[in-house]
């Protein structure tokens, strides 16, 4: 029993290993590339639609409607980033229902690689937004004595998105192969459901701090107006 | 009974390993509780509002969560891949 599927290596040759991490993070790459170009292939705004196009639209305009509501903003810009994890994340933890299968995300490397791109882009939609400048103040925001804590906010978000995920599905697999030695029979499975719903609930939560960490940095500037904002939707 | 440095390792790992997990797991079992309790009472006042409060709470247990989930980590390093484990059984 493993920790991290990191450690089942299926080709070696000299420094390059090629483990279970890696090879299914390129399956899900290649599942997901050739599924959109499939179903993208031949759009068509006719009344009657293909059933995977339907499929397609409900999934992009459900993660918009949610960007737009937690960020306020235009979703679009967003859309490509955030979404891209959530079905990254999604598809990764629930393909577990497949047998032979280990999840990417229950690997740290994975999960500290998705951090990381978090961690990058939340400077870089700051900046393109507000400039460097606005950027960087809000570091000193209450007052400049916070400066330290903003920074180190900073990087302990970064390693709890990454170490939330790794344990939620990492937990999960474990459980199920624990249980398979003491109780092999039914009572795995329900575990096994569980573990689906919570993988589609851990890339939702890590889309939503991502772009709940984006919208921080990038709506400074309206905080008034952002106050006022909900107050005004309550009365209509 | 003579215990080596090995069987001293692997006993303390195991059982700090569970102590970790359970005294950690306390405390965001509790306030899970509370904030699932606190959310009901709301989506009860403001059913309209069900959806916000939903997501609100989800992204606000996972935050708690977080704290017994690094716990549970540590446990499963010390079991698992247990850094002096390795020192002494490869010495």
């Amino acid at each position: 029993m493993d920790i991290t599927p990191d450690n089942i290596i299926y080709w070696q040759w000299r420094a390059i290993t090629l483990n279970a991490t890696l090879l299914f993070t390129w399956l899900i790459m290649l599942l997901l590339v050739v599924g959109s170009w499939l179903v993208t292939r031949n759009l068509s705004v006719k009344p009657k639609i293909s059933r995977w196009q339907n499929m397609l639209e409900i999934v992009v305009e459900g993660i918009n409607n949610q960007i737009h509501e937690v960020s306020q903003q235009e979703p679009n810009q967003y859309l490509p980033f955030v979404g891209t994890l959530f079905i990254f994340i999604a598809v990764s933890n629930l393909l577990t229902i497949f047998p032979g299968y280990q999840p990417p995300t229950g690997s740290l490397s994975t999960t500290v690689a998705l951090a990381l791109c978090v961690f990058v882009a939340v400077p870089f939609f700051g900046i393109t937004k507000q400039g460097i400048g606005s950027y960087l103040r809000h570091y000193l925001q209450p007052t400049p004595l916070m400066l330290p804590f903003n920074i180190i906010s900073e990087f302990s978000r970064t390693l709890a998105l990454a170490v939330r995920l790794f344990g939620n599905i990492m937990s999960g697999s474990i459980i199920v192969a624990i249980l398979i030695s003491l109780a092999p029979l039914l009572f795995p499975v329900i575990m096994q459901v569980f573990g689906l719903l919570i993988g589609i609930i851990q890339a939702y939560i890590f889309a939503i701090l991502a772009m709940v960490y984006i919208a921080s940095a990038t709506r400074n500037h309206r905080t008034n107006h952002g106050a006022n904002q909900p107050s005004e939707e309550e009365i209509a | 009974m003579n215990i080596d440095n090995a069987g001293l390792v692997g006993m303390v790992s195991i059982i700090i390993a569970g102590i970790t997990t359970g005294l950690g797991a306390i405390g965001p079992a509790i306030a899970e509780g509370w904030a699932v309790a606190r959310a009901l009472g709301a989506i009860a006042q403001q059913p309209d509002k069900a959806n916000t409060i939903t997501r609100t709470l989800f992204v606000g247990m996972a935050i708690v969560e977080s704290t017994a989930i690094y716990c549970f980590v540590v446990s499963m390093i010390l079991i698992f891949a247990n850094p002096f484990w390795n020192y002494y059984t490869q010495k």
